[in-house]
């Protein structure tokens, strides 16, 4: 892509820096609950064997 | 009228299952309007008579700024519902949505200053409208770390339905500060009464922003509100077949 | 009262409670929690004079004089009476006729004194080929944003 449409008027750093940061902040939604439910899981299995029960 | 419905989706392993079907069509939903609405804003949107290309960073701002709202509401009626009806599904999406909430109040305030430094000439400025913004941070912190506080989770959940509720004043003074008091920050250029202040070609990328940040948003908080009705109730036996079906073997995963 | 109807009740009350006491500190707090004050303020002597504090309004259209380096001179006005403005600085991207700024410094003789100048946009967003059609013979922008104490309390 042309270096008119990087350089965003002047406004590069700024215009790029949000649309980066909001990228950032769209991955971290999707990756933290991942991981989340990651050490959920294993820390589910590691409490396996205790005696389950129904409310 | 019918709340069959209602109570089924109130209870556990039904909303569980649901969150699981629904979650993945709101993120690729989400996904995709987000691509459609950067291209069309990054590329085909023309620049702005008065920002030039500057006025881009509204396609991040402003949908961040009204999802940062909106989650605050969603977590005050969640936070409501839990107090009085004791629902233990209202009580995970409380706590499903704080840090979501914060996530995006965050990227407000952070694409805000990167907006206001080459626009107004300040990073910051104390007005109405960016203070009671950065508020709703501290508020969105608060309820995060007063759910790390408590061991107990019915307890944690409790106080912070209760902060949620307390912080929910702030939501109006957010919106309505521009209108209110003379301030630096400009008045609403989406939500508001009669022709719209934004050219077609420029607005049609902006409400794709929204709906996607709208999506991509639900989605998280299904995700983290699944894992909380997990680690809730990892005791009983819907749990347990859930992981059984899961990996075959709850050791495995 | 059944406990669940006990906690509704609580939970309203708890509501009306937040918003009387936060419509009552806001009301009381409006002025302080004014950003800037306009031209009309100052010339009506709503303000003190001495203090330092903020300025809003618009450019007026002809009246921009730029001087030796970085000094310029302006006539800032809202819907109702006007100032002129000294400043020396690096005015934002913004800064034109026409446009809307906030100045902060203090009165020295009829003039105001800025040693700072924000550049203060509306909410409107068009392509440069419309605002052309759109804009009025004298180029003027709208004032209604710089609201005078006055008209905000009404």
């Amino acid at each position: 892509m042309s270096a008119e449409f990087w350089n965003m008027g002047g406004y590069a750093l700024y215009v790029w820096g949000s649309f980066g940061a909001a990228l950032a902040v769209h991955l971290w939604n999707v990756l933290s609950a991942r991981a989340q439910r990651r050490r959920l899981l294993d820390s589910l299995a590691d409490s396996e064997g205790e005696q389950p029960v129904d409310e | 009228m019918n709340w069959t419905w209602f109570h089924r989706l109130g209870s556990p392993p039904s909303f569980y299952r649901f969150a699981g079907t629904l979650a993945p069509w709101l993120g690729g939903l989400g996904l995709a309007a987000l691509a459609y609405a950067w291209y069309a804003g990054l590329v085909l949107a023309p620049a702005d008579y008065q920002q030039k290309d500057a006025f881009r960073i509204i396609y991040v701002h402003v949908p961040a700024a009204a999802v940062s709202l909106s989650l605050y509401m969603l977590m005050a009626v969640a936070g409501g519902i839990a107090l009085i009806w004791r629902m233990k599904l209202a009580e995970c999406v409380l706590i499903a949505t704080a840090p979501v909430g914060a996530s995006f109040t965050a990227l407000a305030l952070l694409t805000g200053m990167l907006w206001g430094k080459p626009m107004w000439g300040a990073y910051w400025v104390w007005d109405a409208r960016l203070t009671s913004e950065l508020v709703l941070l501290f508020l969105y912190v608060g309820v995060m770390g007063l759910k790390a506080a408590f061991d107990e989770p019915r307890a944690a959940a409790r106080a912070c339905a209760l902060l949620a509720l307390v912080g929910v004043v702030n939501v109006p003074i957010v919106h309505f500060s521009v209108e209110w008091w003379n301030s630096l920050h400009q008045g609403s250029t989406v939500l508001k009464f009669g022709k719209p202040n934004i050219s077609a070609q420029m607005a049609v990328p902006l409400y794709a922003a929204l709906l996607a940040t709208y999506l991509l948003a639900g989605q998280a908080i299904l995700r983290r509100a699944q894992n909380e009705l997990l680690s809730r109730e990892r005791n009983t036996r819907w749990v347990r077949e859930t992981l059984t079906e899961l990996g075959g073997d709850p050791h495995v995963s | 009262m059944t406990k669940r109807q006990k906690r509704m009740a609580a939970v309203a009350a708890l509501l009306l409670g937040l918003g009387l006491s936060a419509y009552f500190v806001l009301s009381a707090a409006r002025k302080n929690m004014m950003y800037f004050y306009t031209p009309t303020d100052l010339v009506e002597h709503r303000v003190s004079e001495d203090a330092r504090l903020r300025l809003g309004g618009l450019v007026t259209v002809g009246s921009l004089k730029r001087g030796e380096g970085l000094n310029v001179e302006f006539t800032l006005a809202d819907c109702e009476k006007s100032l002129p403005v000294r400043y020396q600085g690096i005015l934002p991207d913004l800064f034109r006729e026409g446009q809307g700024i906030v100045a902060t410094g203090r009165m020295q003789q009829g003039t105001f004194v800025a040693d700072e100048v924000l550049a203060k946009h509306d909410e409107n967003y068009m392509p440069p080929e419309l605002a052309k059609s759109l804009k009025s013979a004298d180029g003027k922008h709208n004032c209604a944003p710089f609201k005078s104490m006055q008209q905000a309390a009404r």
